[in-house]
C-alpha cells in the first residue's frame, strides 16, 4: 500500500503545483487572495512530496523487495541507518529528495512572505510551482520510485553499493541538492523582478539572503563531495576534475559571482543586467549538472543508471528554462540600465574583475566538460586531465586572492591612491616577508606556492587590520562578519590547497609482514593482515604501525572489504587525521609471495581545504541572518515606490569605509 | 570628442572583447595540449595511435595474462579486443579494485615504438556492471562472437 500512496501523492502534488502556477503567475487582478492561495498550495505541495518521501523510506526500512528500486538498492543485511539513507543511494530516490528539497525551500519563502509585496511574492511561487511541477514530472515519467516488482518480487535486494554506506553519503547528497536547487530561489526572483519591471536594488536586497544561504549548502555539499571521495575511495586525493564534481562546482563558480554581482546592485544599483544574467546561469547550470550527472552522458566516477530518456527529458526542461528565462530577460532587462561611475579603484571595479575571473574559470570547467560530448559526436573518444584544468585554475586563484586581499581597503565608488599605496607598503611587503620565511624554512618549492602563501597571508592581514579598525568605532553588522569569515575560510582553502598538492609524500609500494618503511620523516611497520568480519562484510585489515620522530606512534588499521550481497570489493583507508597533516594509508591488492601492495600518503594541511569550505559557508549564513534583511516587515503590497539606490540619494559622495559586503 | 558614458561603454567593449578572445585562445591552446585521445586495441596495434604521446586505450583483460614482479610493484598483462589485436602493457603501481582477468579496463599513458604501452594511471570504474562508454561497442562485439 505504501508505495501507491506514495506514487499518489506525487500526482497530487503535481495538481497542486499546476494550480499553484495558475494562482502565481496569473492572479494579479486579485493579489491578496491569490497570495493566500498559493501559500497554501506550497504547504500542500511540500505534504505531499514529504508523504511520498516517508513513503519510501519506510519501504526501505521495512525490507519491501517488491519495489523494484528497493530491491536494487537495499538488502536485509544493511544497517537501518543505511537502509534509510540508501533512499537517496540511486537515480529515482535522490530525485524524490529532490523534489522535496524543492518544496522545503518554496516553504521557506512562504514562510518570510511579508518582507515581499504579493504581486511579486505570487510570481516568485508561480515560478517555483513551475520548476517543481518540472521536477514532478519527471519523477513520475521516467523516474518513478515506486515502481513494483510483482509478481517476480526477490527473496533479498541487489544491496546498496559498497561506496557509498557511509557517513558522507548520509549528508553530501542533501546538502548538495539544498545548494542546487537553492539557486532556484534566485532564479524565480530574478524572474518575478523582470515580470514586475522592478529589477533594483530593494530586489537585490530581498534576493541576497536566499543567494547566500543556497552558496552556503552548496558550498558544503561540494566539501562533503571532495572530503567523502578523501577517505572513501581509497586513492587520497580530493579533488579530480571528474564531471560529477565540475557539475556541482559550476553552479558553484556562477553563485560565488552571484552573490558579490548583488552586493553591488543592493549598495550602489549598478550591474543589475549582470546579476539577473548570473541568476540565471546559476540555476540553468543546476539543471546542466543534473543533466551530467543524471543522463551518462559523461564518463564520471558517479554511475548513476544510464537512461537516455531521462537525458532528453532533462535537456528539454533545461531548453525551457533556460529559453524562457532568457527571452524574458532579453525583453525587459534592456530598460534596466542604470549609470553609476566608479573608479579605478573601488570596491565596484573589482567585484567586476572578481567576476571576470570566476566566469573565466566556468568557462574553464564548462569547456573542459563539454568537450569530450562534442567529440563524442564526431565519434571519437577523448578525456581531458587535470593539466588542463590546473594550468588555468592555478594563475585565476591567485589572481583573485589578490583580488579580496584588497577588499576592506576599497570603498565603494572611489578610493584615495594614498591609501592603496599605504596600505600595499604597510601590509604587503611585511607579509611577502614573513610569507618568505615559512616558505624558505619549510621547503622551498615552486614560486607558486610562495605567491599562495604569501597571498593568502595578505588576505589575513587586511581583513585582521581591518576588523580592528571597525570594531574600535562600533560593532559591525553580522554580515560584515560574515564577510571576513568566508574570506578568511578562502585564505585557509588556498593554503591548504598548496600546501597539499606541493608537499604530499605519496609512496606506493610492496610492502611483506614484518617490513619498515620511511615516509617522510615518520617510519611505517607493515605488522601483517588480519581477517575481520563487519555487519554485511568480511574484510582483510592490515595491521600499520607509524612511529613519529618524537618517538610517538600510532595504528592505522586500513581494509580491503568484500561485501556479502553483491561481491563488491572496496577499499577503506587508515587514516590519522590533524590539523597540520594527515598520514593515510590504504591496501592495494595481495601480491605474491605474502606481500600487499601498500599506498602510503602523508598529507600536510589537506584537511585546511575542507575547513577554509566550511568557514567559507558559516560566513555566507552568518551574512543570511544580518538585521537588515529582518527589518524589511511590513513593506509588503507596496508598489515600486523605493527609489533605486537609496545609498546614492542619501549620501551623494563614496561612503567613507564601504558598507559591509 | 566621445561624452564620458559612450567613451565608458567603450572601454567596456573592448574590455570584454580582449578577454573573451584571450580566453577564448588560451582554451583552445590548452586543450589542444592537454587532450587525451582514446584508442581501442586495433587502432593500437596497426599503428594508427602516435607513439610516445599520452593517449588513453582501453580494452579487456586477456585470460591468464597478468604477470607481476616479485619484488616490486610492477605488472604486465595483455588488453585484447576479443578480435585478435591485442598489446601489453606495463605498469608500475596499485591496480584499482576492480582489475581483474576479463574485465574491461582503461589505461592512461604512452605507446612505445616497440608497441608496448607503458601505463601511467589504470581505470576501472567502481560499479561491478558499469562499463566505460568508450568500450561499450567493443563489449557487444566480443559477447557476440563469444556466443
Amino acid at each position: 500500500m505504501l508505495p501507491e500512496l506514495g506514487e499518489f501523492s506525487l500526482v497530487l502534488a503535481a495538481c497542486l503545483a499546476i494550480l499553484a502556477i495558475g494562482f502565481g503567475l496569473f492572479g494579479q487582478q486579485r493579489a491578496e487572495l491569490s497570495r493566500r492561495m498559493v501559500s497554501s498550495l506550497v504547504l500542500g505541495q511540500f505534504v505531499f512530496c514529504l508523504v511520498a518521501f516517508l513513503a519510501l523510506v519506510f519501504s526501505f526500512v521495512q525490507d519491501d523487495f517488491s519495489v523494484a528500486y528497493v530491491a536494487s538498492h537495499s538488502n536485509s543485511l544493511l544497517p537501518w541507518y543505511y537502509k534509510i539513507s540508501a533512499t537517496w543511494g540511486g537515480h529515482e530516490g535522490s530525485f524524490l529528495l529532490w523534489t522535496l528539497t524543492m518544496t522545503v525551500w518554496m516553504l521557506a519563502v512562504v514562510v518570510r512572505r511579508d518582507n515581499y509585496p504579493a504581486r511579486l511574492y505570487n510570481k516568485v511561487i508561480g515560478v517555483l510551482s513551475l520548476i517543481n511541477l518540472g521536477f514532478l514530472a519527471f519523477a513520475l515519467l521516467t523516474s518513478n520510485p515506486f515502481t513494483r516488482l510483482i509478481p517476480l518480487t526477490p527473496a533479498d535486494g541487489a544491496d546498496l553499493n559498497p561506496l557509498l554506506q557511509d557517513f558522507g553519503l548520509i549528508v553530501h547528497p542533501p546538502m548538495l541538492y539544498a545548494g542546487y536547487i537553492g539557486l532556484a530561489v534566485p532564479f524565480a526572483f530574478a524572474m518575478a523582478a523582470l515580470l514586475e519591471n522592478r529589477v533594483d536594488s530593494v530586489w537585490a536586497r530581498w534576493s541576497r539572503p536566499w543567494s547566500n544561504a543556497a552558496w552556503a549548502f552548496l558550498t558544503v555539499g561540494i566539501a562533503l563531495g571532495s572530503w567523502w571521495a578523501y577517505y572513501e575511495l581509497g586513492w587520497g586525493g580530493w579533488w579530480f576534475w571528474d564531471p560529477s564534481e565540475n557539475a556541482s562546482f559550476m553552479p558553484w563558480l556562477a553563485a560565488t559571482a552571484l552573490i558579490h554581482s548583488l552586493a553591488v546592485t543592493e549598495k550602489r544599483g549598478t550591474f543589475k543586467s549582470w546579476t539577473l544574467l548570473l541568476a540565471i546561469a546559476g540555476f540553468s547550470l543546476s539543471l546542466l549538472g543534473g543533466f551530467i550527472i543524471r543522463s551518462g552522458v559523461l564518463t564520471s566516477v558517479h554511475a548513476f543508471a544510464v537512461d537516455p530518456q531521462r537525458g532528453v527529458f532533462i535537456l528539454m526542461f533545461l531548453a525551457v528554462v533556460v529559453g524562457s528565462a532568457l527571452t524574458l530577460y532579453g525583453l525587459r532587462a534592456g530598460g534596466e540600465r542604470a549609470y553609476v561611475g566608479f573608479q579605478l579603484f573601488s570596491r565596484e571595479f573589482f567585484m567586476l574583475i572578481n567576476n571576470v575571473i570566476l566566469v573565466i574559470a566556468l568557462a574553464v570547467v564548462l569547456w573542459g566538460t563539454m568537450a569530450p560530448i562534442g567529440y563524442q559526436l564526431a565519434d571519437q573518444h577523448i578525456s581531458i586531465g587535470p593539466p588542463f584544468f590546473n594550468a588555468f585554475y592555478v594563475p585565476l586563484m591567485l589572481l583573485l586572492a589578490a583580488a579580496v586581499a584588497l577588499v576592506p581597503v576599497l570603498n565603494w565608488k572611489r578610493t584615495p591612491s594614498e591609501k592603496i599605496t599605504s596600505t600595499i607598503v604597510r601590509t604587503l611587503l611585511p607579509t611577502g616577508l614573513v610569507a618568505f620565511l615559512i616558505w624558505y624554512l619549510t621547503a622551498p618549492d615552486t614560486l607558486v606556492v610562495y605567491a599562495a602563501l604569501a597571498l593568502a597571508l595578505w588576505i589575513v592581514v587586511t581583513h585582521g587590520l581591518d576588523v580592528v579598525r571597525r570594531v574600535r568605532r562600533q560593532t559591525p553588522p553580522l554580515a560584515y562578519w560574515g564577510m571576513t569569515l568566508a574570506h578568511l575560510g578562502f585564505a585557509m582553502s588556498i593554503t591548504g590547497v598548496a600546501i597539499t598538492s606541493t608537499q604530499s609524500i605519496e609512496e606506493d609500494v610492496r610492502m611483506e609482514a614484518g617490513d619498515i618503511r620511511a615516509l617522510g620523516e615518520a617510519q611505517v611497520e607493515f605488522d601483517g593482515i588480519k581477517a575481520v568480519r563487519g555487519p554485511n562484510y568480511e574484510a582483510q585489515q592490515g595491521q600499520f604501525t607509524v612511529t613519529q620522530p618524537d618517538g610517538s606512534s600510532f595504528a592505522l588499521y586500513p581494509e580491503k572489504r568484500q561485501y556479502l550481497a553483491g561481491g563488491n570489493v572496496m577499499t577503506e583507508a587508515g587514516i590519522q587525521g590533524g590539523f597540520f597533516a594527515d598520514t593515510y594509508i590504504s591496501l592495494g591488492e595481495p601480491l605474491p609471495g605474502d606481500a600487499w601492495a601498500v599506498r602510503l600518503h602523508y598529507k600536510p594541511l589537506v584537511r585546511w581545504i575542507w575547513l577554509g569550505a566550511l568557514c567559507m559557508a558559516a560566513g555566507a549564513l552568518l551574512a543570511v541572518f544580518d538585521a537588515r534583511y529582518r527589518r524589511l516587515r511590513r513593506r509588503q503590497s507596496q508598489p515600486a515606490v523605493v527609489p533605486v539606490n537609496p545609498q546614492l540619494k542619501a549620501q551623494p559622495n563614496a561612503q567613507p569605509e564601504g558598507g559591509a559586503v | 570628442m566621445m561624452n564620458p558614458k559612450r567613451k565608458r561603454r567603450l572601454y567596456m567593449v573592448v574590455f570584454l572583447l580582449v578577454t573573451m578572445s584571450g580566453t577564448t585562445a588560451a582554451l583552445m591552446l590548452a586543450l589542444e595540449q592537454n587532450i587525451n585521445m582514446f584508442y581501442p586495441p586495433e587502432e593500437v596495434v596497426s599503428g594508427v595511435a602516435p607513439v610516445n604521446v599520452p593517449i588513453r586505450a582501453g580494452g579487456m583483460v586477456a585470460e591468464g595474462s597478468v604477470q607481476r614482479s616479485l619484488d616490486s610493484l610492477a605488472v604486465r598483462f595483455v588488453l585484447t579486443d576479443h578480435q585478435g589485436a591485442d598489446f601489453e602493457v606495463m605498469y608500475d603501481g596499485i591496480l584499482p579494485d576492480l582489475f581483474r582477468e576479463g574485465q574491461g579496463i582503461l589505461v592512461q599513458g604512452e605507446l612505445q615504438a616497440d608497441g608496448n604501452f607503458v601505463a601511467r594511471e589504470v581505470l576501472a570504474k567502481h560499479d561491478e556492471n558499469y562499463m566505460p562508454p568508450e568500450l561499450l561497442d567493443m563489449h557487444a562485439d566480443a559477447s557476440d562472437g563469444a556466443d
